[in-house]
């Protein structure tokens, strides 16, 4: 990858650990969402998630350049260097768990860039950008949410076993980041209703469950991941690290 | 600006879209400004459409190529984030080889950005009718959705609000 200059963007003293969250957070998702090309349900969906995960390459470019190079901070990190939540490292699963995980994150994301858009903060030019095509994102899981839970008993059992499975790792979306100035507590409640509401058009229960576990504690924003990480991060860096400087 | 920059101006916003030739890169209002930095040397500020827009690279060569073409020998190609393009930037000229290219346009927007609520209807660049439903909300690129006229049975391509 070979990046354009963002020094429009590019503020003194931007704080690495919010930038590396921010980023991880991006590249992750968008990796996975990558792992549908080829194998989504319908030529549509192989087409939207595509360009989902292509924003979100976009947003974690832009940041990782903030802090250094991108292409070392993608390819040559360890695992534990990663900064992302880990409900954006979560395996695909069906299309429902998909749907679920980009639900949770998307919302997240839109709340959180809102918020990061309307300060003057390091990120205030890119959330501004990047909040108008999370809408999107937003809107997109929004209407299969409601299209799966509010469907057929089959999608809606579906719909409804992944939105349960994935909701203990919502609980680490609002734990405070060093360096985003925003108030998580109030995201979090932003976040409960507007998930809450979506889930409850489509005949879906808000999952009763914890939101995060004894197990999971200290979580992806400290460089803990879950099992299946390590083998997505095996498969994205392999090229590069086989291949040093490779380019097409 | 100068009389040269205007002209350097000119020049690098007269080069097509990559994606979308029919506009050039003028129209589509992602040009920021144009400085000559010294003698010789021009920079170019480009603003991208998507933040993760490919698009990107290819017009930039575009422009360097085009300005090189005229003369100059050192053009670099900045590209900034703020502030956020918008469909809005679209000019009116563009919205018209948009729609004669089959692209429905965007309609124009509020200050917020986003999706647009359904109120506006969206016109079938083939036919004209207002009847037209959504088949996908990303299309060919991420800046568009894929559309149907229900008239006259036609998919299209509508350029997203943004």
């Amino acid at each position: 990858m070979s990046t354009p200059d963002t020094s429009g963007s590019a503020t003194a003293a931007v704080p690495v650990g919010a930038a590396l969250a921010l980023a991880d957070d991006a590249l992750v998702l968008s990796h996975r969402l990558g792992e549908w090309a080829g194998s989504a349900p319908v030529l549509e969906e192989e087409v939207a998630l595509a360009n989902i995960a292509l924003d979100l390459l976009g947003q974690a470019r832009v940041l990782l350049s903030l802090v250094g190079d991108e292409d070392e901070l993608a390819y040559l990190r360890e695992e534990r260097s990663f900064r992302n939540v880990q409900l954006v490292e979560q395996p695909n699963g069906d299309f429902a768990h998909t749907i679920a995980r980009q639900l949770y994150f998307s919302t997240y994301q839109h709340l959180l860039y809102a918020r990061l858009a309307s300060g003057d903060g390091p990120f205030a030019g890119l959330a501004a950008k990047a909040v108008k095509e999370v809408a999107y994102h937003r809107d997109h899981a929004e209407h299969w949410t409601l299209r799966l839970g509010d469907g057929t008993p089959e999608s809606h059992e579906r719909m409804s076993r992944a939105c349960e499975a994935l909701w203990r790792y919502t609980g680490e979306l609002f734990q405070p980041v060093e360096g985003l100035d925003v108030d998580h507590a109030a995201l979090e409640s932003a976040w409960l209703e507007s998930v809450a509401d979506v889930l409850g058009r489509a005949t879906l229960a808000v999952p009763s469950g914890p939101r995060t576990g004894a197990w999971s504690a200290g979580a992806g924003r400290q460089g803990l991941h879950t099992e299946p990480f390590g083998r997505m991060l095996a498969e994205m860096q392999h090229l590069h690290r086989s291949h040093p400087g490779a380019s097409w | 600006m100068t009389a040269l920059e205007e002209e350097l101006s000119r020049i690098a916003g007269a080069v097509p879209d990559p994606e979308l030739p029919v506009l050039t890169l003028e129209e589509l209002g992602v040009m920021r400004g144009v400085h000559v930095t010294g003698p010789g040397r021009v920079e170019v500020t480009l603003t991208p459409t998507y933040t993760g827009c490919p698009a990107i690279e290819a017009m930039s060569s575009d422009i360097e190529s085009a300005l090189h073409a005229h003369g100059v020998p050192e053009v670099s190609v900045v590209t900034v984030l703020t502030p956020a393009w918008s469909t809005d930037d679209i000019s009116e000229e563009g919205r018209r080889k948009l729609t004669e290219f089959g692209i429905a346009p965007p309609r124009p927007q509020g200050p917020a950005g986003g999706p647009v609520p359904l109120t506006l209807a969206i016109r079938c660049p083939h036919c004209g009718s207002t009847d037209t439903e959504l088949l996908s909300r990303f299309s060919s690129t991420a800046c568009k959705a894929l559309r149907r006229c229900t008239a006259c049975r036609e998919p299209f391509d509508h350029f997203k609000e943004l």
